[in-house]
């Protein structure tokens, strides 16, 4: 005789799918009797959905970048153009020391917060922290930037520098959001795993992607 | 048993009376959600089909008031075919063939009891719905609808001055890009569904065929689109911002736009093909009664196909000076694309041959789908040889090639769905009478509307031309006349639509009952109730094999459901 099954499981039950297994996605169930047990998955659904919505992000900025490319090469008077602003390299790669710094903290984070949650707390702090001075010191330059005569319609160079590192900000200010929740939620004790480590992803493809754009933007 | 029943009862939120609000408006049941966006797929269709009849009355009797419309201006020429081909791929296409039928049918083939993100997927449906209503009042804002064409290739999408619809053209570009936000969405439901909720027992090579090409296409589609909604941001900062992205005379450089465009609409054909193709796999072998040819070639060909989509765009920009030694390249790798094509049709064939075939209504849509979308494929092979497109570029000849793909794609492949799972999804059958009167009117008269395209484009006629009585090489009778088969052909295609919303509504209120499994079919969703309940089972099936277990000969029915143990 089959049993009902519990109807949670496919709806991403944050509590019942934690995505410590090892098993491959194909399991192979006995035939016999007894409740179908549930599908054991390589990733959970909040992490596997993250993951996928990352490799869209990864061609945005693989769009983004292969138009700037092509924007620079078609520049005739030297890139960046004459009469426009240099950008600040070395203030900005301090702030590209933060921002990796603060995925550096958020895999300490990573490390503590299955087996002992609370003392995850102050590394997860500590990368919000980090990216958060990255996003407000960035802005600050943006500030300097504008007063020196580099804005959106100055030039393509201008045009581009904002678009690629406006759309990375963004990115960001919505990760950092997600993040400072988890911290709450950690805080009070109560993290919810999955959540985390969707979090997580989405976080080191912010952190990782900057540096490419940093020597592309800046450098080249 | 009186336990478990009522745990599976307690299980169920919302399963008690429910108004009809937030049954079949706010739901987040995936059927009713596939639903939403097939009906809205279907209307779209219908403005999208009306809009084709205004222009080819045009074309074929210029100058003429149209009845319904009125006279047409140049300007209303170009916002009619901009936003046919718009409708016709973003608003019908899409929605009805990946997300209407992915909603309804993963949930229902893979054994589960609803999407993995079921808020998720509503908010899709919301975005989509929003992006149709803002295309839509585009048509009616200060200076009309957008009129550079579905590509909209700068300086014309970018202008005011040229494109003369300030307004119109960036509420275009929101709709498009809501769009691309609510399929983002489903997509990442569709895939982590699959990946995650399968039924106990179901391994990889036990998923159907029709729910793999609807996986392939979404990470085809979530892979491509990157580059566009980079471009289509640079293309409304053009618009309204005062950037110079695609301005040569800031620094730009028009072309760019081209290759962000095409690296997305070249996979976007296989977005929608795939799901086609795979909702004619499960009806051939149903209505074959045979076991589907090579079930692991053709995965691995799909797989195949999808990575080579990525490499053939620059096929469209032949004449718009890429370097010829680039067009080289591209010319081999779109002529080895359709060798993938091309092997699964012969493996459809396969699976045919020898079968105990049934012209059911369903079945004939699935042979039709095959035959026609083999001649569009034939004739873009002259297309993707930089050499032959040289000539054929931007002319009659493209636009019936890409219509002999497209119509079966988005017409053919989804009427072949929708008369296959009407018994699932409303639990009555459809006029089979009725539908194949359906089917010869529509089939005969697209071929009537598109091969005199094909001669005419061949004569030399270029599209985007509102009257060609300006052209005195292209003004000539015997073309004329051509033009004026093709538009009464397409008056009979739109007229014999009548009959199958005719045969659709009827039967979805007066039709015969249908019963679990009317056709004898394997798959899973043929287990649940017609119509599922919500949650589709009281328990969740298991399941024991493949899909395609027909005929097997240790049976003595000639079909094998994949969730009976033996
Ligand atoms: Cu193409």
């Amino acid at each position: 005789m089959v049993q009902a099954q519990s109807r949670g499981g496919s709806r991403g039950d944050p509590a019942s799918l934690g995505g410590t297994s090892s098993t491959d996605l194909n399991v192979v169930y006995d035939s016999g009797g007894g409740p179908p047990a549930k599908r054991k998955t390589l990733l959970s659904n909040a992490v596997l959905g993250t993951m996928i919505f990352i490799l869209t992000e990864i061609m945005l900025f693989g769009g983004l970048v292969s138009a700037f490319l092509i924007g620079k090469s078609m520049a005739s008077f030297g890139w960046p153009p004459p009469g426009q602003p240099r950008l600040p390299i070395e203030n900005t790669a301090f702030n590209t020391l933060a921002l990796l710094l603060s995925g550096v903290a958020l895999f300490v984070a990573h490390r503590r917060i299955t087996d002992a949650p609370a003392t995850a707390k102050s590394p997860l702090w500590a990368a919000i922290l980090l990216g958060t001075f990255f996003t407000v010191s960035q802005g600050y330059e943006w500030v300097g930037l504008i007063a020196e005569g580099l804005t959106l319609t100055s030039s393509v160079h201008g045009a581009f520098f904002y678009l690629i590192v406006g759309a990375h900000a963004l990115h960001v200010m919505v990760a950092l959001g997600f993040l400072i929740s988890c911290g709450l939620q950690v805080n009070q004790g109560a993290v919810e795993l999955n959540r985390f480590h969707a979090t997580e992803a989405f976080w080191y493809f912010v952190v990782g992607i900057w540096p490419v754009l940093y020597g592309l933007v800046y450098l080249s | 048993m009186a336990e478990h029943a009522g745990e599976a009862a307690h299980g169920h939120d919302g399963h008690h009376e429910m108004s009809f609000w937030s049954k079949y408006v706010f739901s987040t049941d995936h059927k009713i959600i596939g639903m939403q966006y097939m009906f809205t797929g279907m209307a779209m269709a219908l403005i999208g089909g009306f809009m084709a009849y205004v222009f080819r009355m045009q074309l074929a009797f210029p100058g003429e008031a149209v009845p319904g419309f009125g006279g047409v201006s140049p300007a209303d020429y170009n916002s009619l075919i901009t936003n046919h081909g718009t409708i016709m791929i973003f608003w019908v296409a899409m929605p009805v063939l990946i997300a209407g039928f992915g909603n309804f049918l993963i949930p229902l083939m893979i054994g589960c009891d609803d999407m993995v993100f079921p808020k998720i997927n509503r908010l899709s449906y919301q975005i989509f719905l929003l992006s149709a209503i803002v295309l839509i009042v585009s048509f009616f804002v200060q200076g009309g609808g957008f009129g550079g064409a579905w590509t909209a290739y700068p300086p014309l999408s970018a202008k005011a001055e040229y494109s003369l619809t300030p307004l119109g053209s960036t509420l275009w570009l929101v709709a498009v890009a809501l769009e691309f936000v609510a399929f983002l969405l489903g997509g990442i439901n569709f895939v982590t569904t699959t990946m995650n909720s399968r039924a106990p027992g179901m391994k990889m090579y036990d998923i159907p065929m029709v729910i793999w090409m609807i996986v392939v296409a979404s990470i085809l589609f979530m892979a491509s689109v990157g580059p566009l909604i980079a471009g289509a941001v640079m293309l409304f900062m053009d618009q309204n911002v005062g950037t110079g992205f695609f301005d040569p005379g800031k620094g730009g450089d028009p072309i760019l736009w081209q290759h962000l465009f095409w690296f997305f609409g070249h996979p976007e054909v296989y977005v929608v093909l795939l799901p086609a193709m795979g909702i004619v796999a499960d009806i051939m072998t149903v209505f074959s009664r045979k076991k589907l040819f090579a079930y692991r070639t053709v995965l691995y060909t799909v797989f195949g196909t999808g990575v080579l989509s990525f490499t053939v765009w620059a096929h469209h920009q032949f004449i718009a000076g890429v370097d010829p030694r680039m067009a080289h390249i591209f010319t081999i790798t779109t002529l080895l694309i359709s060798v993938p094509i091309a092997e699964m049709c012969f493996v459809y064939i396969a699976t045919l041959y020898g079968g105990s075939i049934q012209l059911s209504t369903p079945m004939l849509w699935a042979l039709a789908f095959l035959a026609e979308f083999l001649i569009g494929g034939v004739t873009g092979i002259f297309l993707g040889a930089s050499g032959a497109d040289v000539y054929f570029h931007d002319t009659y000849f493209v636009l019936a090639h890409f219509h002999y793909t497209f119509f079966p794609i988005a017409i053919i492949g989804v009427f072949a769905g929708i008369t296959y799972w009407f018994p699932k999804m409303f639990g009555r059958h459809l006029s089979e009478f009725w539908g194949k009167v359906h089917f010869w009117g529509t089939i005969v008269a697209f071929n009537c509307i598109f091969i005199p395209l094909f001669m005419l484009g061949a004569a030399g006629q270029h599209r985007r031309i509102y009257n060609y009585n300006h052209f005195p090489d292209l003004a000539t009778p015997e073309l004329q006349r051509l033009r004026v088969i093709a538009t009464s052909a397409l008056l009979v295609m739109l007229a014999f639509q009548a009959v199958f919303l005719i045969n659709f509504f009827y039967s979805l209120f007066k039709g015969k009952k249908a019963e679990k499994n009317p056709y004898n079919a394997n798959t899973l969703e043929w287990t649940a109730a017609s119509p599922p309940p919500h949650g589709n089972w009281a328990e969740l099936p298991r399941v024991y094999r493949g899909p395609y277990e027909y005929s097997h000969p240790d049976r003595d029915t000639d079909y094998w459901p994949q969730n009976e143990p033996n």
